[in-house]
């Protein structure tokens, strides 16, 4: 994986001596408050409900051991003893002191991290496929793209105060795991007709109050273009976005009110004097990066982890475990391991520093060091002989982390809601585990077969519940937590929203209704269609038959 | 308020003349967008330095038409920053400074923090209005905060990716 080198190492090293610098002018009294705000929240320090909450970023979701025994040592040492993965592949820590703030940053810096541009009306941290570099069906590692991404937009002098926040993806295999058309910019690599590799650059896509499923902006960028052409881009963006108003200020706001033909016209205006200038990416550079994503040194085995499923030989167990969790690599005889942290009653995406050591340990032991956080808020150790599937398995059950529920109904995407953001409506987290524990017979869980589901404490989304198959979204009704379900939602290649049934109601009915809609999905299914399959090709009624029958 | 321009502490020599007050013979003076299209006959005949005010919502390309093309007629363009997070002066800067290839100097005004002085002075800014007991020193700290850049911009600091590359070049030879 990605190694600093003493450029980019200077450059987090000055930027802690930076942020030390402005939090004793703010602990002095020489900085406001007001002109503080949007320092700390360049450093990913946000004020929330209780306390400061420090957002620390993991770039394209890729750590190493080391870096996550960091990442427990600042559960431990600053925070309550446990952090919170995101739906951006970060890590959030809910108890943070603003005085402890500069050597979190230091101790972050000292193994290669940083909480740089993951808060503020920034490019945030580039998310990408958790699998990159592994996945069976992928094109190209898309971390090198975003690591050229996460370099240009590092301090960008003109991009650093946008409109509104600015979120990219990338993927690199045709099956997307990186959400790419709910993003500001999503980038989905494919080859023309001659074999080239380039992005199909795709924008104004989003969640939050205005769910819009993005558009295609070009086809097919060559990859020298990258850089300049996303500029084009944001400088359209910084100079057209709203600021009168925060609720309009993303760019699928602009992009709607111009147009996608218009929007494409102005950016190809800004592109022409750009496109041949310093920002083309000749092809040593992108070389140069790639050399720091050169794959492991795997051994020559074999075994897939289908016929290790198929195996009578197989504990059950363990079989049920590996069918979850554990999907096809790239290179024979390997698996990656899907650690879901999504276990039965569990806060989704939270983990104490003592889980988050034994992943590091088990990394080290069976993944050659490497460890993944995914948008669903779960661990990945990406390079696994499938032989060590066994002994891995046993020690991560040991430790409560070996849940056989990933991309299952109880693998639910949740907020942190009330209990601890200043904007919710309502409570996420308690809704989730009651859910899990409703759907905690993991043996029906696999008779179902992949289900998300996705909830929100409020209309900003940030669990992405409008693409969820099963969307929450809480709502406040003169101060009663209600939930609005919605049906059919999904992020991959075939993106769509989805569509609201029945009315808003208390927590105990939308458990009620969710079981519903799965009896109902199990009694019309085709053989071995999908949830997501069968509310496309039945739409919303038969559902709603459900609730008419339950009312 | 203090003028800084390239990082000292200077007396500002221009006049920031209100639309309604009448041009002064001699002198450098400042002037609106609208007045310099309404008068821009008499302001170009007279022999001292023309300056002008670019609101943040006003496309460069405008500014560019109201001089015919000719950017450098300007010995001075004043941006605004309305308040600290409002950017799209920043934009305004490199479309001057690269696309257009303006030379003369490039003031921000308005909300200026020192914080945004490094952002700035990428962008081609070489002179800000600073309220500031130490604005050479606060110059000074902002736009050496970091010792190397990743990306061009519109100063002349070479992106870390270029010096990579040159490292590797001279790797090469050596081999
Ligand atoms: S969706 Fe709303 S409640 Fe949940 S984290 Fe985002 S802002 Fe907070």
């Amino acid at each position: 994986m990605y190694q600093y080198d003493a450029h980019d190492q200077a450059l987090v090293d000055q930027r802690v001596s930076e942020f030390r610098d402005q939090v004793s002018r703010r602990l002095s009294g020489a900085l406001t408050e007001d002109q503080f705000k949007p320092l700390r929240l360049m450093n990913g320090l946000y004020l929330q409900l209780h306390a400061y909450m420090l957002r620390v970023a993991i770039p394209y979701g890729t750590l190493s051991s080391h870096q996550m025994r960091v990442l427990a040592h600042i559960a431990r040492r600053y925070d309550r003893g446990y952090g919170h993965f995101t739906t951006r592949q970060n890590i959030q820590y809910n108890w943070i002191k603003l005085a402890d703030a500069p050597d979190i940053l230091a101790d972050l810096a000292a193994e290669q991290m940083h909480a740089i541009q993951t808060s503020g009306n920034c490019i945030r941290n580039v998310t990408s496929d958790p699998w990159a570099g592994v996945a069976a069906d992928e094109i190209e590692d898309p971390r090198i793209a975003a690591e050229i991404l996460r370099q240009w937009s590092t301090f960008h002098p003109e991009f650093s105060f946008l409109p509104r926040k600015f979120k990219i993806a990338i993927t690199g295999a045709p099956t997307d795991r990186a959400a790419v058309k709910v993003h500001d910019i999503g980038l989905r690599m494919h080859r023309d007709e001659r074999g080239a590799v380039g992005y199909e650059v795709i924008v104004g896509g989003g969640l939050g109050r205005t769910p819009i499923i993005g558009k295609t902006l070009r086809p097919f960028l060559p990859k020298e273009h990258l850089l300049s052409y996303l500029e084009a881009i944001m400088r359209v963006y910084n100079t057209h976005g709203r600021r009168d108003n925060m609720y309009k200020a993303r760019i699928k706001i602009l992009v709607e009110a111009l147009g996608i033909d218009e929007f494409r016209r102005q950016v190809e205006a800004e592109w022409e004097p750009l496109r041949d200038g310093a920002l083309r990416l000749p092809p040593e550079t992108y070389a140069a990066i790639t050399e720091r994503f050169a794959p492991p040194l795997y051994e020559q085995r074999t075994g897939s982890v289908a016929t290790l499923v198929r195996d009578p030989e197989t504990d059950p167990a363990l079989a049920r475990w590996v069918q979850a969790n554990v999907a096809p690599h790239k290179v024979p005889g390997y698996g990656i391991v899907n650690i879901s942290l999504k276990g039965t009653g569990q806060i989704p995406g939270d983990a104490t520093a003592s889980q988050m050591e034994l992943v590091a340990k088990m990394a080290d032991l069976y993944s050659l060091g490497e460890i993944r956080v995914t948008h669903e808020q779960n661990l990945v150790l990406p390079h696994v002989r499938l032989s060590d599937l066994p002994a891995l398995w046993r020690t991560l059950d040991a430790g409560d982390l070996a849940t056989p529920n990933v991309g299952l109904i109880s693998d639910i995407i949740a907020c942190p809601g009330l209990d601890y953001c200043s904007l919710a409506n309502a409570r996420s987290i308690p809704l989730a585990q009651a859910l899990s524990e409703r759907f905690s017979d993991m043996t029906r869980a696999q008779a179902i077969g992949p289900l998300h589901i996705n909830i929100s404490g409020c209309i900003n989304a940030c669990a992405h519940h409008h693409v969820g198959h099963i969307g929450v979204l809480g709502v406040d009704r003169k101060g009663e937590e209600l939930y609005q379900i919605t049906l059919g939602g999904r992020s991959d290649e075939a993106a769509a929203l989805g569509r609201i049934v029945g009315p808003a109601v208390p927590a105990h009915q939308a458990i009620e209704m969710i079981a519903g809609f799965v009896d109902t999905y199990l009694a019309i299914r085709h053989p071995g269609e999908l949830f997501i399959d069968t509310v496309e090709r039945l739409g919303t009624a038969p559902f709603k038959e459900t609730l008419h029958a339950a009312a | 308020m203090p003028l800084l321009e390239n990082g000292h502490h200077v007396a500002d020599r221009w006049t920031a003349l209100p639309d309604a007050e009448p041009v002064p013979d001699d002198g450098p003076v400042l002037v609106s967008l609208d007045r310099l299209k309404a008068e821009a006959d008499t302001l170009w005949t007279r022999s001292a330095p023309i300056g002008v005010r670019l609101p943040n919502d006003v496309p460069v390309s405008a500014l560019v038409a109201a001089v015919g093309g000719a950017l450098d007629r300007l010995s001075l363009i004043v941006l605004s920053f309305p308040a600290f997070k409002d950017g799209r002066a920043y934009t305004q800067a490199r479309q001057l400074r690269d696309t257009h290839g303006y030379q003369g100097s490039l003031r921000a005004t308005g909300d200026v923090l020192r914080d945004q002085l490094y952002f700035m002075a990428r962008c081609g800014i070489d002179a800000v209005e600073i309220d500031s007991t130490d604005p050479e020193g606060d110059w000074q700290a902002s736009v050496t905060t970091f010792g190397a850049v990743y990306q061009p911009a519109s100063d002349d600091r070479t992106p870390i990716s270029v010096q990579r590359l040159a490292a590797l070049g001279r790797k090469g030879v050596a081999a």
